[in-house]
């Protein structure tokens, strides 16, 4: 046996060590909000949310349209994905034991490590390239395409976590197998699916790559969802790779702004998650 | 005549029009009078017709045979206990007496099963109203964790679109479980906030609510204190009044104090059946004997 001495001092190395390994994990994190709070809150006001961008030279103008085209994306994302991802969740978690569960999980394995920027370039050949027009539908579908995996994996994982013995509860009392599925089942897993629901929207809202060749983006309002559409990360694009100074400001501005957006949908997962466990306990 | 008592009647009177049988008739012949069953003692044999029929019963888990065959007639408002050790097939003949044996991937179970001279293990008899018919306790207590008191107790009634009055049926049931004047101030309140025998008492109440005719208990008070257990087993001597019970319990002297009849299985084997007092003092088979006096188990 080693000596007293020498094992604390292993004990202290590692716990050094691995608390070394959290503040260098944190560095880029917190540099990453230094830099855009730093950078961002300069021009942010109240007509940056309102208004629309201005053009080069004029100062003032916002990215209102900006932030209105990424609820449009997402909500059309949300209707094609939610009931896809959610379903197909549903299906995993009770049918999915033999051959084609597993096919259907490989594929979703696949499909959500398909690059984002691939994803966009299949919504393109879909949509844009039969409407002839660039759309909010197609970046909507790009961005579905990005939430389903995630959506349906993670949904099964929180009905597999419902306890058997509830459906067991549920089945002796005579209800059939569906109904034990729909309001049993999915009913005690709902807070862990909302809270999945929340953290793929807000991984939505923060894509640009599939909305580059599919929404577009517009210079101005727009809700048609057969048009193309801005968005808050596209904007972010189009100015920070512009030659103006004054551009560049206004992309650190839009990137604090889509960073708040982001911070509060998952601060919402996070309180709905916790009151979840809380009510379990 | 109290609520519950009135619903029992009401209940046999059904089940006795349906079956075109009347329920309680001294030297009725059941359809099994012709062949009197095997290991019922003459005198426990309540020459009513047996609420519970089992022949030749076997299951399966894959390939595994659990059950070898069981044969075991349940007098109607009585206590059956099954005991036994671990693994030797009590929980499995429970699990095929509701048909959620079956619900295993790979298990499925053969024989004849009847209630009232109903078969119950046919093609054609859908499992999900035969579960309302045969209740279920399980081991641990299982409420609905997103429901209130209430509506754990009235789910079976909500989830299978019975209309009738939800709030009366919850009163009485609860007041059959034993749990009313612990929980009336608090039927709205999550069933997670009730302590262990409460919920379990309260999985109780939602197995009457559906009124079945017999309730299954897959070792209820396990998972329990002594003082709740107690509770249990006091509230199994009041359902036997309306409800035909079967028990497994690993803990015999629990089997003594409520059942009437006890069935000791091995191996997957019903060994014997017979008067609870008789298996206990004086059973028949040498490892009978040697299970309840503790000598292997």
């Amino acid at each position: 046996m080693k000596s007293l001495r020498w094992r604390k001092f292993v004990d202290r190395f590692w716990t050094v060590a691995s608390g070394a390994g959290v503040v260098l994990a944190l560095v880029p994190l917190l540099s990453l909000l230094w830099l855009v709070l730093s950078q961002g809150t300069a021009n942010l006001s109240l007509s940056f949310f309102t208004h629309l961008p201005a053009p080069v030279g004029e100062s003032g103008g916002g990215v209102g349209n900006g932030i209105v085209g990424t609820f449009l994306l997402v909500a059309i994302a949300s209707a094609i994905a939610l009931p896809v991802g959610i379903g197909a969740g549903v299906f995993l978690a009770e049918k999915g034991d033999g051959r084609v569960g597993d096919a259907i999980r490989f594929v979703t394995e696949v499909l959500s490590g398909v690059p984002s920027i691939v994803i966009g370039i299949v919504a393109y050949g879909l949509v844009v390239e039969r409407m002839k027009r660039f759309s909010a539908l197609a970046g909507g579908l790009a961005l579905a395409l990005l939430m389903v995996p995630t959506l349906a994996r993670s949904t099964e994982e929180f009905i597999r976590l419902v306890p058997g013995a509830l459906r067991e509860a549920s089945l002796a009392l005579g209800v059939p197998k569906w109904k034990t599925s729909l309001r049993v089942v999915l009913r005690t897993a709902a807070g862990g699916i909302v809270t999945a629901v929340l953290l793929a929207v807000a991984r939505a809202a923060g894509e640009t790559a599939p909305l580059l060749f599919t929404s577009l983006n517009n210079q101005y309002w727009n809700l048609e969802p057969d048009q193309p559409t801005a968005s808050l990360t596209v904007q972010i694009f189009n100015y920070a790779i512009s030659p103006y100074e004054d551009w560049h400001h206004k992309a650190w501005t839009a990137a604090l702004v889509l960073l708040l957006l982001v911070g509060l949908l998952n601060l919402l997962a996070r309180v709905l998650s916790r009151n979840r466990m809380e009510a379990a306990r | 005549m109290t609520p519950a008592q009135e619903a029992a009647t009401r209940r046999e009177a059904e089940t006795s029009q349906a079956s075109g049988v009347p329920a309680v008739v001294a030297p009725s012949p059941g359809p099994a009078a012709g062949s009197p069953p095997p290991h019922v003692a003459p005198s426990t044999a309540d020459r009513e017709q047996p609420k519970l029929q089992i022949r030749a019963l076997r299951a399966w888990y894959g390939q595994t045979l659990a059950l070898k065959g069981v044969d075991l007639v349940v007098p109607p408002r009585s206590v059956m206990a099954a005991i036994g050790p671990s693994g030797c097939g009590k929980s499995t003949f429970l699990r095929c007496l509701n048909r959620m044996h079956e619900l295993l991937p790979g298990a499925r179970c053969d024989g004849t099963l009847l209630l009232d001279g109903e078969d119950l293990l046919g093609r054609q008899v859908d499992p999900v109203v035969l579960r309302r018919r045969v209740g279920m306790v399980f081991q641990r207590p299982n409420p609905f964790p997103t429901m209130s008191v209430r509506d754990n107790v009235a789910a079976g009634l909500k989830l299978n679109g019975i209309r009738a009055n939800h709030q009366e049926i919850v009163e009485r049931t609860l007041r059959q479980a034993a749990l009313w004047e612990e929980v009336k101030d608090r039927l709205d309140e999550s069933a997670l906030g009730l302590s262990g025998g409460q919920q379990q008492r309260l999985c109780i109440a939602r197995a009457l609510a559906v009124q079945p005719e017999v309730l299954l208990m897959d070792e209820p008070a396990s998972a329990l204190d002594p003082i709740a257990t107690a509770k249990v087993e006091d509230l199994i001597h009041e359902l036997k009044e309306h409800y035909t019970i079967v028990i497994v319990t690993h803990n015999m002297q629990q089997a003594a104090r409520v059942s009437d009849q006890t069935a000791f299985f091995y191996l997957g084997e019903l060994v014997e059946v017979g008067p609870t007092e008789k298996i206990f003092t004086n059973p028949d088979k040498p490892q009978t004997n040697d299970y309840v006096t503790g000598k292997f188990g």
